[in-house]
């Protein structure tokens, strides 16, 4: 079957989709959006946590005919989604050219500055989720936190890393300032 | 149902180039080279590999733990649309049929019979993962079961049937029956005499259950063949030149023609020290002529590795009334399940580091591992001291209570420091700060009672369920729960061992980049998750003084880096690539004295240094920009880099200087208990580790903390659970359950760096030991809440309730 | 495989009793493992994820009728004052992300002994709203399960809504589970206080093949509620008819060993659950809360 959908606010079309697979299987293996990861396909870690019109759910759960006319975000859109949520720049030249890709969403500078990737695996997952919470509750404490990305399976960080990037992250996006001189 | 993507987009693996604009050498928090590739979803692992017309692969599995293969029909699985290949051991290409890491006693693909739940039979090409799927459930094979041999007493009877007939490897002479694979005692001192002096004696037997990596980025790879008939394999692995090394004599190919490169690996752990489908995809793709991609399924992962050996300990040690261990005497039984895998060095680690970081003078040791049809057990984070450091920390609360010493007091007294000697003779000649990480431990601020009574309530009024056992699933609000504190401390061996040839080798370059002077490194090193190129590019821009380093994909065009385990990388490529670093710095301040010795006389100081992009003399004179010493040379070594010998063990003494470093971790750790339900929360686990140098302090506390929670996985839910028949009854994330963030405590971490004279930079490698403290920390905490005496981990609910 | 996409409740009807063998999928989080892991391989899909008034609720009368689209994330957020077990259970279910799809009528079409919906229902008090192309009709929550995942749907039969009825006093929901967040029910168990017709209402889940109404645990406590004169008093439930009532509740139940937990273990946890959320239930009555819920969570 044929499947239209549209990822990172750009129009997609899948054909030939088997019915039986999977919004993830779609998106890794159709649409070359390889960044939702596929560690357990039966929600049960979180690694391919998308939005789908805007709530967090595990693509490997969503059949791919589930998401006809559906609007998906993925790791591959956050810095876009936070860029425009944000009002930047990067919207306003929007219209014309952008010659350089979106730099990175506060969540996505806060893992690298929090040492909160190691293999990496977990995080286009952890990603999403944690930009959702902070995008509904700016300034969320440590238990909303870890009760928001309680469906996010962690191997190699232990998650002390993760709760600092969060909370790096947020305080970042409430206070812009604070995020001058972030990165290298 | 063909998959289509884009024309042209193949993703395989990147340089990885990183400027700095801080120093960015050794000592500091740099941020990881591949931190944006990852966390914008760019980076490639081997799971996201595509080639124009690929196939995918699918493995046929035995649902048997033990049966003759009577027959395998694969005609009706053939004619399958959309099916190109269905293979079996007769279409194995060469003689060598089996492959393994130190004993090749492992089937390509099962060959008359199958030794374990969820072995190789068939494999399948198809065009989509569905099409294989159901071509392999088309496969029609008859089974013969046989009788099952499932722990140590089925394994050693006269009449066991033995798994491997006819072995031929370097243990079988010294075992008792062939269904062990390896023991190794280790005898030192007097235990008779000891056992005499001692004014206390306590015996504990201890168990240990099946631990999984259960690492997120599944099996995967992809297999492309090449014109000259030899294959490109990308892949997850942890060595690259060993996965070669097996991989081609059952392909029947010389080993150039397997040209091997390393994909994004999703966490390792030890899981992907040994092969899983990589000779399968290879196989597939050069019948199929088209590249093969294999992708794992988290069912079938738990099927596609090794595990951590369970482990049954016996244990027996004496003191005298003022806190002194006379002697230790114990036997370790280790199931290595069908295949040996990393069995023999399991059994080494497990034997030398059994005693634990104590002084004892008189032991009596045993590890032997077995041939069972349970799953392949092998390497694991820890690997065989986990299992000890389990059972030594529960015997030593034990006769701490018999003494009625206070137990981090007991420890101390019998902590080993600099120049103790190892139950196999060898000395430790770094320092080796025991009752110090101890102290460290156990000075830390306690956490506050009862967190759960709080404000912002979730559950119930003044009560936050999500610091409460059970969690979200709102079973108590404060009732029946107790806390407990317990302490434990561990030691681990970093490197490879028993006189192993251990080493690495390191490519660098320098030369000039758009003006500035780049260092490109170039190793075999697997990078895991655990941070190597981030060290790499450190020490490359504090040996070469430049900014922007880049570091090429790791593959097998560059010399054997070893494995990704044993705490070794840092340690040993990173000592490699210092090296390397120190060789090319000589030659370009070589070729700096060529061209500007004679105008200025500080070139002539031996103590040039390179920093900041230029040559400066020690006091600080700026000689030259290393850009202008280069021009347009472009300056190449390529070298390997060995830690000092080791020699193995002696067979019947276990004497030896076994080991090349070892490595220290203390854990204190504060639980709530639900004593009623047996649910525990692990409120805090606090951890002190001498890592001598910490290269980068960031990646070190990630590691240790990344550590830590995989121990208290094993604490406290982690178990494959094998039934009496060898078959696997929970092979999937929903019943194999791994810490959440809800079950993860805050931990903090206290880093010492105490430098070990023998190692580049004085480092210690950190990775392994904070895996083995944590477990038995938890345990203790949760026996000094719940009184009970708790032998086995994972700890169930039904251990605290007594159901 | 098929995949149908009805736009309507008369389509979806339509297109399920001419193909019977159609599996429904709202938010897919049962069926979509089972085809991930090739476990069911249907002759179709039905997704009801297009059927607008499936992702209603509104109140009917003493009833809330719910949706069968529902996801559990809403149930918590917005059915904490109306539905405080159901809720709860809700905020027990799977992760965040499975609760934003997980939908009370799938927990009810997989008719799981570890359903976490199903304890809450039955201590509530509920009727499952089956349509087919013939009619439809309310079966009584505790006759809707009739096996170890099956129930009593016919096979033209898809689930429209839950009619649940709105609590009149605190409700509570307990699980256990070897983990924190993100776990399989070992076991479960639901308890209601219906002090409008003085009576206690409470059932187990993954106790038993079918999750259960403890019978003659509420039986014993509502004779021992209203000999003692508790409702009007509201005075202390005495320890022993606690005790007593955990021990009927376990004695309710028959569980299995599996690899998540003992049959022992299984009886001896429903009877600490039974006696904790009778008293958190009745500790609530005593103060004069209406419900006790969970709250928002983050």
């Amino acid at each position: 079957m044929r499947v239209n959908l549209t990822v990172n606010g750009r129009p997609q079309q899948a054909d030939d989709v088997w019915e039986g697979e999977s919004l993830l299987y779609v998106l890794r293996e159709r649409l070359g959006l390889p960044g939702s990861k596929n560690a357990c396909e039966q929600g049960e870690c979180g690694s391919c946590t998308v939005r789908l019109d805007d709530v967090p759910v595990c693509a490997c759960l969503v059949a791919a005919g589930q998401a006809e006319g559906r609007q998906v975000v993925t790791v591959e859109g956050l810095a876009d989604l936070a860029h425009e949520r944000a009002g930047s720049p990067a919207e306003e030249a929007a219209g014309g050219h952008r010659a350089e890709p979106a730099p990175l969403s506060p969540v996505q500078q806060a893992f690298i500055d929090a040492g909160a990737v190691q293999c990496g695996f977990c995080t286009p997952g952890l990603l999403v989720a944690a930009d959702e919470l902070i995008e509904r509750v700016p300034r969320p404490g440590d238990a909303d936190i870890r009760e928001a990305l309680s469906g996010n399976l962690c191997r190699c960080t232990g998650y002390e890393k993760i709760l600092d990037a969060v909370r790096l992250a947020a305080a970042r996006t409430a206070e812009p300032a604070a995020a001058a001189g972030a990165g290298e | 149902m063909d998959t289509t993507r884009p024309a042209g987009v193949t993703r395989t693996p990147t340089d990885l180039t990183q400027a700095s604009r801080s120093p960015g050498g050794v000592g500091e928090s740099t941020s990881r080279p591949d931190g944006i590739l990852k966390v914008t979803g760019e980076f490639a692992y081997s799971s996201d590999l595509w080639h124009e017309s690929m196939l995918w692969g699918h493995t046929l599995r035995s649902p048997h733990s033990h049966a003759e293969i009577l027959s395998i029909d694969v005609s009706t699985a053939l004619a399958e649309p959309g099916v190109l290949a269905v293979l079996t051991h007769e279409d194995l290409p060469a003689r060598v049929r089996n492959y393994g890491l130190e004993i090749q006693d492992t089937p390509a693909l099962a060959t008359g019979r199958v030794r374990h739940h969820g072995e190789p039979v068939a494999l399948v090409a198809a065009d989509h993962p569905e099409t294989a799927r159901r071509a392999a459930a088309l496969i029609r094979v008859e089974y013969r079961e046989l009788p099952v041999v499932h722990d140590e007493s089925s394994a050693i009877a006269d009449d066991a049937p033995v798994l491997h007939p006819g072995r031929a490897d370097h243990y079988a002479p010294h075992v008792a029956h062939p269904n062990i694979v390896h023991r190794q005692p280790i005898v030192r001192g007097d235990v008779t005499a000891a056992r005499a002096r001692a004014d206390v004696i306590v015996t504990g037997e201890y168990e240990v259950g099946m631990q999984d990596q259960a690492f997120l980025g599944p099996e995967s790879g992809l297999a492309v063949p090449a014109e000259d008939g030899g294959v490109d394999l990308y892949v997850a692995t942890q060595w690259l030149h060993s996965d070669r090394r097996q991989i081609a004599p059952v392909l029947g190919l010389p080993e150039e023609k397997v040209r091997m490169t390393l994909s994004g690996v999703g966490g390792a752990f030890g899981g992907r020290e040994d092969l899983s489908m990589q000779i399968h995809a290879c196989l597939l793709a050069l019948r199929t002529r088209r590249p093969v991609k294999m992708v794992y399924n988290r069912h079938e992962s738990f099927f596609g590795h090794v595990h951590r050996h369970p482990a049954t300990l016996r244990y027996e040690h004496g003191a005298t009334a003022d806190g002194r261990l006379t002697h230790l005497s114990c036997r370790i039984v280790l199931d290595g399940g069908a295949y040996a895998s990393a069995s023999p060095a399991v059994v080494g680690n497990a034997a030398s580091l059994s005693v634990g970081p104590y002084v004892v003078d008189a032991v009596d040791i045993e590890a032997v591992a077995l041939y069972t049809n349970n799953p392949p057990c092998g390497a694991m984070r820890g690997f065989g001291a986990v299992q000890a450091c389990f059972a030594y920390e529960a015997q030593m609360d034990k006769v701490a209570a018999e003494l009625g010493m206070d137990p981090v007091e007991f420890r101390q007294r019998n902590a080993m420091s600099q120049g103790a000697v190892m139950p196999t003779g060898q000395v430790v000649d770094a320092p080796a700060p025991v009752a110090e990480l101890l102290r460290r431990v156990r000075d830390m601020p306690m956490p506050p009672p009862r967190q759960w009574e709080s404000a912002d309530s979730v559950g119930a009024a003044g009560v936050d369920i999500r610091a409460l056992p059970g969690g979200l699933s709102n079973t108590s609000h404060g009732e029946g729960v107790v806390r407990g504190v317990g302490y434990a401390v561990g030691i681990k061996n970093v490197g490879f061992s028993e006189g192993f040839d251990d080493y690495s080798t390191a490519r660098v370059r320098m030369e000039v980049v758009g003006g500035e002077a780049v260092a490109t490194v170039h190793t075999a090193m697997a990078e895991v998750g655990q941070g190597g190129v981030t060290v790499h590019a450190q020490i490359a821009r504090t040996e070469l003084g430049v900014a922007r380093v880049t570091i090429l994909p790791a593959d097998t065009r560059v010399g054997s880096a070893g494995s990704t385990s044993a705490s070794r990388q840092t340690y040993v490529t990173g000592g490699a690539v210092r090296r390397a670093c120190e060789a090319v710095r000589e030659q370009l301040l070589a070729l700096g004295r060529g061209r500007f010795g004679a105008s200025h006389p500080g070139w002539a100081d031996p103590g040039l240094v390179l920093e900041g992009g230029k040559v400066t003399t020690p006091a600080g004179e700026v000689l030259a920009p290393l850009a202008d010493v280069l021009e347009d040379e472009s300056l190449e070594v390529e070298l390997e880099f060995r830690p000092r010998p080791t020699e193995p063990f002696d067979v019947r003494t276990g004497q030896g200087f076994g080991h090349v470093q070892y490595s220290f971790a203390a854990h204190r750790a504060v639980v709530e208990v639900d004593t009623e339900l047996g649910l525990v929360k692990v409120v805090e686990l606090a951890c002190a580790q001498d890592v001598g140098k910490a290269i980068n302090p960031q990646s070190v506390v990630g590691q240790i903390q990344g550590g830590t929670v995989q121990g208290l996985g094993l604490a406290v839910m982690e178990e494959i659970v094998v039934d009496p028949v060898s078959k696997v009854r929970n092979p999937s994330f929903t019943d194999y359950l791994i810490p959440t963030i809800l079950d993860t405590p805050a931990i903090p971490v206290d880093v010492l760096e105490l430098a070990d004279p023998h190692a580049p930079y004085g480092l210690r490698g950190a990775g392994e030991a904070p895996t083995l403290s944590s477990t038995p920390a938890v345990v203790a905490a949760i026996r000094a809440a719940t009184g009970l005496a708790l032998r086995r981990v994972p700890v169930r609910p039904e251990h605290l309730t007594g159901t | 495989m098929d995949f149908l996409r009805p736009t309507t409740w008369e389509e979806a009807l339509a297109a399920k009793a001419q193909l019977p063998g159609a599996v429904p999928i709202a938010g897919g989080t049962d069926v979509m493992v089972e085809i991930n892991f090739a476990q069911r391989r249907p002759e179709a899909l039905l997704d009801l994820g297009r059927i607008a008034e499936l992702t209603t609720w509104e109140r009917d009368g003493e009833t809330v009728r719910l949706g069968a689209a529902v996801p559990y994330t809403r149930v918590m957020s917005e059915l904490r004052r109306e539905l405080p077990g159901l809720a709860l259970a809700a905020h027990t279910v799977g992760s965040p992300q499975i609760r934003n799809r997980g939908t009370v009528g799938g927990n009810l079409g997989a008719a799981s002994p570890a359903g976490d919906c199903h304890p809450a229902l039955l201590a509530a008090g509920a009727e499952v709203e089956a349509a087919s192309v013939r009619g439809t009709r309310r079966i009584p929550v505790e006759e809707f399960y009739t096996g170890v995942k099956r129930n009593a749907l016919a096979p033209d039969e898809l689930i429209r809504a839950v009619r649940v009825r709105t609590a009149t006093g605190p409700q509570q929901f307990s699980k256990v589970g070897t983990r924190n967040a993100m776990v399989i029910a070992v076991c479960a168990f639901g308890l209601a206080l219906h002090p409008d017709t003085r009576t206690v209402r409470a059932a187990i889940g993954s106790a038993a093949p079918t999750p259960l109404r403890v019978g003659a645990a509420e039986e014993f406590l509502d004779s021992a509620l209203a000999e003692a004169g508790l409702w009007e008093s509201r005075a202390v439930v005495p320890p022993s008819v606690a005790r007593r009532f955990a021990e009927l509740a376990a004695a309710a139940c028959s569980p299995i060993d599996d690899v998540r937990g003992t049959a022992a273990y299984r009886r001896h946890a429903v009877s600490v659950m039974a006696r904790r959320t009778l008293l958190w239930t009745w500790e609530s009555y005593r103060g004069g809360d209406r419900t006790e819920g969970g709250t928002p969570c983050a």
